[in-house]
Protein backbone atom coordinates (compact mmCIF):
# COMPACT_ATOMS: atom_id res chain seq x y z
CA UNK A 1 0.00 0.00 0.00
CA UNK A 2 1.08 3.55 -0.73
CA UNK A 3 2.05 6.31 0.17
CA UNK A 4 5.20 4.54 1.30
CA UNK A 5 5.84 6.80 4.29
CA UNK A 6 2.33 6.16 5.67
CA UNK A 7 2.53 2.37 5.58
CA UNK A 8 6.15 1.72 6.46
CA UNK A 9 8.35 2.76 9.34
CA UNK A 10 10.83 4.85 7.40
CA UNK A 11 13.43 7.16 8.86
CA UNK A 12 13.11 10.88 8.30
CA UNK A 13 16.30 10.71 6.24
CA UNK A 14 14.64 8.21 3.89
CA UNK A 15 11.72 10.59 3.34
CA UNK A 16 14.12 13.46 2.70
CA UNK A 17 16.04 11.34 0.21
CA UNK A 18 12.82 10.48 -1.64
CA UNK A 19 11.95 14.18 -1.75
CA UNK A 20 15.39 14.87 -3.20
CA UNK A 21 14.88 12.25 -5.95
CA UNK A 22 11.42 13.67 -6.79
CA UNK A 23 12.96 17.14 -6.89
CA UNK A 24 15.60 16.04 -9.41
CA UNK A 25 12.93 14.80 -11.84
CA UNK A 26 10.85 17.94 -11.18
CA UNK A 27 13.76 20.21 -12.08
CA UNK A 28 14.82 18.07 -15.03
CA UNK A 29 11.45 18.18 -16.78
CA UNK A 30 10.89 21.89 -16.06
CA UNK A 31 14.27 22.68 -17.63
CA UNK A 32 13.69 20.29 -20.53
CA UNK A 33 10.44 22.12 -21.34
CA UNK A 34 12.46 25.34 -21.60
CA UNK A 35 10.99 26.85 -18.43
CA UNK A 36 14.31 28.31 -17.31
CA UNK A 37 13.66 31.08 -19.83
CA UNK A 38 11.32 33.85 -18.66
CA UNK A 39 10.48 35.11 -22.13
CA UNK A 40 9.39 31.68 -23.24
CA UNK A 41 7.09 31.55 -20.21
CA UNK A 42 5.75 35.08 -20.70
CA UNK A 43 4.98 34.53 -24.40
CA UNK A 44 2.23 32.22 -23.12
CA UNK A 45 0.20 35.31 -22.28
CA UNK A 46 0.54 36.67 -25.85
CA UNK A 47 -0.45 33.30 -27.37
CA UNK A 48 2.89 33.13 -29.15
CA UNK A 49 4.34 30.16 -27.30
CA UNK A 50 1.96 27.87 -25.47
CA UNK A 51 4.45 25.33 -24.14
CA UNK A 52 3.26 26.21 -20.62
CA UNK A 53 -0.37 25.35 -21.37
CA UNK A 54 0.56 22.12 -23.15
CA UNK A 55 3.05 20.88 -20.54
CA UNK A 56 0.96 22.01 -17.55
CA UNK A 57 -2.26 20.31 -18.60
CA UNK A 58 -0.44 17.19 -19.81
CA UNK A 59 1.11 16.96 -16.34
CA UNK A 60 -2.29 17.46 -14.67
CA UNK A 61 -4.10 14.77 -16.67
CA UNK A 62 -1.17 12.34 -16.35
CA UNK A 63 -0.90 12.66 -12.56
CA UNK A 64 -4.68 12.88 -12.12
CA UNK A 65 -5.31 9.69 -14.13
CA UNK A 66 -2.61 7.85 -12.19
CA UNK A 67 -3.91 9.02 -8.83
CA UNK A 68 -7.55 8.19 -9.65
CA UNK A 69 -6.67 4.69 -10.90
CA UNK A 70 -4.24 3.83 -8.06
CA UNK A 71 -6.78 5.11 -5.53
CA UNK A 72 -9.63 3.19 -7.18
CA UNK A 73 -7.73 -0.12 -7.09
CA UNK A 74 -6.75 0.41 -3.45
CA UNK A 75 -3.06 0.88 -4.15
CA UNK A 76 -2.72 4.55 -3.15
CA UNK A 77 -4.70 5.72 -0.11
CA UNK A 78 -5.85 9.19 -1.14
CA UNK A 79 -8.16 9.46 1.88
CA UNK A 80 -5.10 9.94 4.11
CA UNK A 81 -2.93 11.78 1.55
CA UNK A 82 -2.66 15.57 1.25
CA UNK A 83 -5.53 17.42 -0.41
CA UNK A 84 -5.18 21.21 -0.72
CA UNK A 85 -7.68 23.10 1.46
CA UNK A 86 -10.29 25.37 -0.17
CA UNK A 87 -10.22 28.87 1.28
CA UNK A 88 -11.95 30.72 -1.54
CA UNK A 89 -11.30 34.42 -0.92
CA UNK A 90 -7.56 34.30 -0.24
CA UNK A 91 -7.34 31.68 -3.02
CA UNK A 92 -8.99 33.99 -5.55
CA UNK A 93 -7.16 37.19 -4.55
CA UNK A 94 -3.84 35.37 -4.12
CA UNK A 95 -4.31 33.71 -7.52
CA UNK A 96 -4.97 37.01 -9.29
CA UNK A 97 -1.91 38.60 -7.61
CA UNK A 98 0.19 35.60 -8.65
CA UNK A 99 -1.08 35.94 -12.22
CA UNK A 100 -0.05 39.60 -12.33
CA UNK A 101 3.33 38.66 -10.88
CA UNK A 102 3.73 35.92 -13.49
CA UNK A 103 3.06 38.28 -16.42
CA UNK A 104 5.26 41.09 -15.03
CA UNK A 105 8.16 38.98 -13.75
CA UNK A 106 8.01 36.21 -16.34
CA UNK A 107 8.63 33.47 -13.80
CA UNK A 108 6.67 31.59 -11.19
CA UNK A 109 8.67 30.58 -8.08
CA UNK A 110 9.58 27.06 -9.25
CA UNK A 111 10.63 28.14 -12.73
CA UNK A 112 12.51 31.11 -11.22
CA UNK A 113 14.62 28.64 -9.27
CA UNK A 114 15.20 26.66 -12.49
CA UNK A 115 16.34 29.96 -14.04
CA UNK A 116 18.78 30.59 -11.20
CA UNK A 117 20.13 27.02 -11.46
CA UNK A 118 20.82 27.62 -15.17
CA UNK A 119 22.50 31.03 -14.59
CA UNK A 120 19.74 33.41 -15.77
CA UNK A 121 20.53 36.80 -14.22
CA UNK A 122 16.91 38.02 -14.39
CA UNK A 123 15.85 34.89 -12.47
CA UNK A 124 18.09 35.81 -9.54
CA UNK A 125 16.21 39.12 -9.25
CA UNK A 126 12.91 37.26 -9.45
CA UNK A 127 13.71 34.79 -6.68
CA UNK A 128 14.99 37.59 -4.42
CA UNK A 129 11.75 39.47 -5.13
CA UNK A 130 9.79 36.33 -4.23
CA UNK A 131 11.54 36.03 -0.87
CA UNK A 132 10.86 39.74 -0.25
CA UNK A 133 7.17 39.28 -1.13
CA UNK A 134 6.92 36.45 1.42
CA UNK A 135 8.66 38.55 4.05
CA UNK A 136 6.09 41.31 3.43
CA UNK A 137 3.30 38.73 3.70
CA UNK A 138 4.38 37.36 7.08
CA UNK A 139 4.88 40.84 8.49
CA UNK A 140 1.38 42.00 7.47
CA UNK A 141 -0.15 38.62 8.37
CA UNK A 142 -1.56 39.77 11.74
CA UNK A 143 -3.56 42.43 9.84
CA UNK A 144 -5.03 40.04 7.26
CA UNK A 145 -5.42 36.98 9.46
CA UNK A 146 -9.23 36.99 9.16
CA UNK A 147 -9.13 37.34 5.37
CA UNK A 148 -6.62 34.47 5.21
CA UNK A 149 -9.27 32.11 6.62
CA UNK A 150 -12.23 33.59 4.70
CA UNK A 151 -14.55 31.49 2.55
CA UNK A 152 -13.63 28.09 3.93
CA UNK A 153 -15.27 25.50 1.67
CA UNK A 154 -13.52 22.65 3.48
CA UNK A 155 -10.08 21.35 4.32
CA UNK A 156 -10.38 18.50 1.80
CA UNK A 157 -13.09 19.70 -0.58
CA UNK A 158 -12.78 18.18 -4.05
CA UNK A 159 -14.53 18.88 -7.36
CA UNK A 160 -16.38 15.50 -7.35
CA UNK A 161 -17.63 16.07 -3.81
CA UNK A 162 -18.63 19.70 -4.38
CA UNK A 163 -20.55 19.02 -7.59
CA UNK A 164 -21.74 15.55 -6.45
CA UNK A 165 -20.39 13.97 -9.63
CA UNK A 166 -18.35 10.75 -9.69
CA UNK A 167 -14.55 11.02 -9.82
CA UNK A 168 -14.51 9.19 -13.15
CA UNK A 169 -16.80 11.72 -14.83
CA UNK A 170 -14.86 14.71 -13.45
CA UNK A 171 -11.59 13.11 -14.60
CA UNK A 172 -12.98 12.43 -18.07
CA UNK A 173 -14.29 16.01 -18.34
CA UNK A 174 -10.87 17.41 -17.41
CA UNK A 175 -9.18 15.19 -20.01
CA UNK A 176 -11.60 16.42 -22.69
CA UNK A 177 -10.97 20.04 -21.62
CA UNK A 178 -7.21 19.49 -21.73
CA UNK A 179 -7.43 18.00 -25.24
CA UNK A 180 -9.46 21.03 -26.33
CA UNK A 181 -6.80 23.31 -24.79
CA UNK A 182 -4.05 21.46 -26.69
CA UNK A 183 -5.93 21.83 -29.95
CA UNK A 184 -6.56 25.55 -29.28
CA UNK A 185 -2.89 26.06 -28.35
CA UNK A 186 -1.63 24.52 -31.59
CA UNK A 187 -4.14 26.63 -33.51
CA UNK A 188 -3.16 29.87 -31.70
CA UNK A 189 0.56 29.34 -32.24
CA UNK A 190 -0.08 29.00 -35.99
CA UNK A 191 -2.41 31.98 -36.06
CA UNK A 192 -0.34 34.42 -33.95
CA UNK A 193 3.07 33.25 -35.12
CA UNK A 194 5.02 30.93 -32.91
CA UNK A 195 8.04 32.54 -31.29
CA UNK A 196 10.77 30.75 -29.43
CA UNK A 197 12.55 32.50 -26.60
CA UNK A 198 14.85 35.48 -27.11
CA UNK B 1 25.90 23.55 -28.91
CA UNK B 2 22.38 23.82 -27.54
CA UNK B 3 20.28 20.67 -27.65
CA UNK B 4 16.65 20.79 -28.73
CA UNK B 5 13.97 21.17 -26.06
CA UNK B 6 11.82 18.21 -25.17
CA UNK B 7 8.33 18.24 -26.69
CA UNK B 8 5.94 20.08 -24.32
CA UNK B 9 3.74 17.00 -24.16
CA UNK B 10 6.60 14.65 -23.22
CA UNK B 11 7.94 17.15 -20.65
CA UNK B 12 4.42 17.47 -19.23
CA UNK B 13 4.05 13.68 -19.14
CA UNK B 14 7.34 13.47 -17.22
CA UNK B 15 6.19 16.19 -14.82
CA UNK B 16 2.92 14.36 -14.26
CA UNK B 17 4.71 11.07 -13.50
CA UNK B 18 7.00 12.97 -11.12
CA UNK B 19 3.98 14.34 -9.27
CA UNK B 20 2.47 10.86 -9.14
CA UNK B 21 5.76 9.55 -7.73
CA UNK B 22 5.64 12.20 -4.99
CA UNK B 23 2.17 10.98 -3.96
CA UNK B 24 3.25 7.33 -4.08
CA UNK B 25 6.34 8.10 -1.97
CA UNK B 26 4.99 10.45 0.68
CA UNK B 27 1.36 11.34 -0.06
CA UNK B 28 2.09 14.98 -0.86
CA UNK B 29 2.70 16.93 -4.05
CA UNK B 30 5.31 19.15 -5.61
CA UNK B 31 6.12 22.52 -4.10
CA UNK B 32 8.37 25.52 -4.50
CA UNK B 33 7.15 28.38 -2.33
CA UNK B 34 6.96 26.39 0.91
CA UNK B 35 10.73 25.91 0.78
CA UNK B 36 11.25 29.60 0.00
CA UNK B 37 8.97 30.50 2.92
CA UNK B 38 10.98 28.30 5.25
CA UNK B 39 14.16 30.00 4.07
CA UNK B 40 12.66 33.40 4.93
CA UNK B 41 11.57 32.16 8.37
CA UNK B 42 15.01 30.70 9.15
CA UNK B 43 16.69 34.00 8.21
CA UNK B 44 14.21 35.98 10.33
CA UNK B 45 14.81 33.58 13.19
CA UNK B 46 18.52 34.33 13.08
CA UNK B 47 17.94 38.05 13.54
CA UNK B 48 14.68 38.18 15.50
CA UNK B 49 13.98 34.96 17.39
CA UNK B 50 11.38 36.50 19.71
CA UNK B 51 9.52 38.00 16.75
CA UNK B 52 9.20 34.56 15.13
CA UNK B 53 7.54 33.18 18.30
CA UNK B 54 5.07 36.10 18.48
CA UNK B 55 3.84 36.07 14.86
CA UNK B 56 1.49 33.07 14.64
CA UNK B 57 2.22 32.53 10.95
CA UNK B 58 5.99 32.56 11.44
CA UNK B 59 5.69 30.41 14.55
CA UNK B 60 3.83 27.72 12.60
CA UNK B 61 6.95 27.26 10.48
CA UNK B 62 9.55 27.06 13.20
CA UNK B 63 8.97 28.26 16.72
CA UNK B 64 11.30 27.54 19.63
CA UNK B 65 13.62 24.58 19.10
CA UNK B 66 12.34 23.46 15.72
CA UNK B 67 14.43 24.24 12.67
CA UNK B 68 12.34 25.68 9.80
CA UNK B 69 14.68 24.03 7.29
CA UNK B 70 14.25 20.55 8.75
CA UNK B 71 11.46 19.62 6.32
CA UNK B 72 11.03 17.48 3.21
CA UNK B 73 10.16 20.52 1.00
CA UNK B 74 13.72 21.81 1.45
CA UNK B 75 15.15 18.55 0.09
CA UNK B 76 12.73 18.59 -2.83
CA UNK B 77 13.95 22.08 -3.74
CA UNK B 78 17.60 21.02 -3.46
CA UNK B 79 16.71 18.21 -5.87
CA UNK B 80 14.96 20.68 -8.19
CA UNK B 81 18.07 22.89 -8.30
CA UNK B 82 20.26 19.85 -8.92
CA UNK B 83 18.01 18.36 -11.62
CA UNK B 84 17.52 21.58 -13.55
CA UNK B 85 21.24 22.39 -13.31
CA UNK B 86 22.20 18.97 -14.72
CA UNK B 87 19.59 19.25 -17.47
CA UNK B 88 20.76 22.77 -18.36
CA UNK B 89 24.44 21.79 -18.45
CA UNK B 90 23.75 18.67 -20.50
CA UNK B 91 21.59 20.59 -23.01
CA UNK B 92 23.91 23.60 -23.22
CA UNK B 93 21.24 25.95 -21.87
CA UNK B 94 22.96 26.73 -18.55
CA UNK B 95 24.63 29.97 -19.52
CA UNK B 96 24.84 33.46 -18.08
CA UNK B 97 22.14 35.47 -19.84
CA UNK B 98 19.07 37.66 -19.36
CA UNK B 99 15.87 36.81 -21.21
CA UNK B 100 13.53 39.70 -22.03
CA UNK B 101 11.54 41.35 -24.78
CA UNK B 102 13.55 43.25 -27.44
CA UNK B 103 12.18 46.67 -26.46
CA UNK B 104 13.43 46.98 -22.87
CA UNK B 105 16.90 47.24 -21.32
CA UNK B 106 18.46 44.69 -18.98
CA UNK B 107 18.06 47.12 -16.11
CA UNK B 108 14.32 47.52 -16.79
CA UNK B 109 14.01 43.74 -17.01
CA UNK B 110 15.67 43.32 -13.60
CA UNK B 111 13.32 45.86 -11.98
CA UNK B 112 10.20 44.21 -13.41
CA UNK B 113 11.60 40.82 -12.46
CA UNK B 114 11.81 41.91 -8.81
CA UNK B 115 8.29 43.43 -8.91
CA UNK B 116 6.86 40.25 -10.42
CA UNK B 117 8.67 38.17 -7.83
CA UNK B 118 7.35 40.26 -4.92
CA UNK B 119 3.77 39.93 -6.22
CA UNK B 120 4.11 36.20 -6.83
CA UNK B 121 5.70 35.60 -3.43
CA UNK B 122 2.97 37.54 -1.62
CA UNK B 123 0.14 35.99 -3.64
CA UNK B 124 1.50 32.48 -3.16
CA UNK B 125 1.46 32.82 0.62
CA UNK B 126 -2.05 34.27 0.55
CA UNK B 127 -3.31 31.40 -1.62
CA UNK B 128 -1.36 28.78 0.41
CA UNK B 129 0.90 27.79 -2.49
CA UNK B 130 2.01 28.59 -6.02
CA UNK B 131 1.84 27.10 -9.50
CA UNK B 132 3.42 23.82 -8.38
CA UNK B 133 1.98 23.38 -4.88
CA UNK B 134 -1.55 24.57 -5.62
CA UNK B 135 -2.25 24.75 -9.36
CA UNK B 136 -0.39 21.57 -10.41
CA UNK B 137 -0.59 19.34 -7.32
CA UNK B 138 -4.00 20.56 -6.16
CA UNK B 139 -5.22 20.44 -9.76
CA UNK B 140 -4.25 16.79 -10.18
CA UNK B 141 -5.85 15.83 -6.85
CA UNK B 142 -9.05 17.68 -7.88
CA UNK B 143 -9.08 20.13 -4.95
CA UNK B 144 -11.90 22.65 -5.46
CA UNK B 145 -9.93 25.61 -4.09
CA UNK B 146 -6.85 24.72 -6.13
CA UNK B 147 -8.83 24.74 -9.39
CA UNK B 148 -10.23 28.17 -8.53
CA UNK B 149 -6.74 29.50 -7.72
CA UNK B 150 -5.30 27.94 -10.90
CA UNK B 151 -7.91 29.68 -13.05
CA UNK B 152 -7.21 32.96 -11.21
CA UNK B 153 -3.46 32.66 -11.87
CA UNK B 154 -3.98 32.18 -15.61
CA UNK B 155 -6.83 34.73 -15.64
CA UNK B 156 -4.79 37.35 -13.78
CA UNK B 157 -1.84 36.92 -16.14
CA UNK B 158 -3.98 37.21 -19.29
CA UNK B 159 -5.75 40.32 -17.90
CA UNK B 160 -2.46 42.12 -17.09
CA UNK B 161 -0.50 41.00 -20.17
CA UNK B 162 -1.94 43.45 -22.77
CA UNK B 163 -0.95 46.41 -20.56
CA UNK B 164 2.69 45.33 -20.32
CA UNK B 165 3.15 44.08 -23.87
CA UNK B 166 6.34 46.14 -24.21
CA UNK B 167 8.09 43.97 -21.61
CA UNK B 168 7.96 40.85 -23.72
CA UNK B 169 6.95 41.35 -27.35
Amino acid sequence: MFPLTYFHELSLNTEYFMAFIVGIFFGFFLEQAGFGNARRLALTFYLKNLTVVKAFFTAIITAMTGIILLDHFGILAMDISWINPSYMWPGIVGGLIMGAGFAIGGYCPGTGIVGVATFKIDAIFNVLGGLLGMLIFVEVFPLIENFYSAGNFGERMTLPEFFSISVGIVGAAIIVMALAAFWASEWAEKKFGKEEEG
Amino acid sequence: MTKKLMSPYWAGFGLGLTLLLAYVFYGKGLGSTAAMMRTVVSIEKLFATAHVQQNSYLASYGAFESNPLNNWVIFQIIGLIFGSFLSGIWAGRAKKETNKGPRISNKQRFIYSVIGGVLFGFGARLARGCTSGVALSGGATLSLGSWVTMLCIFGGAYIIAPFIRKLWV
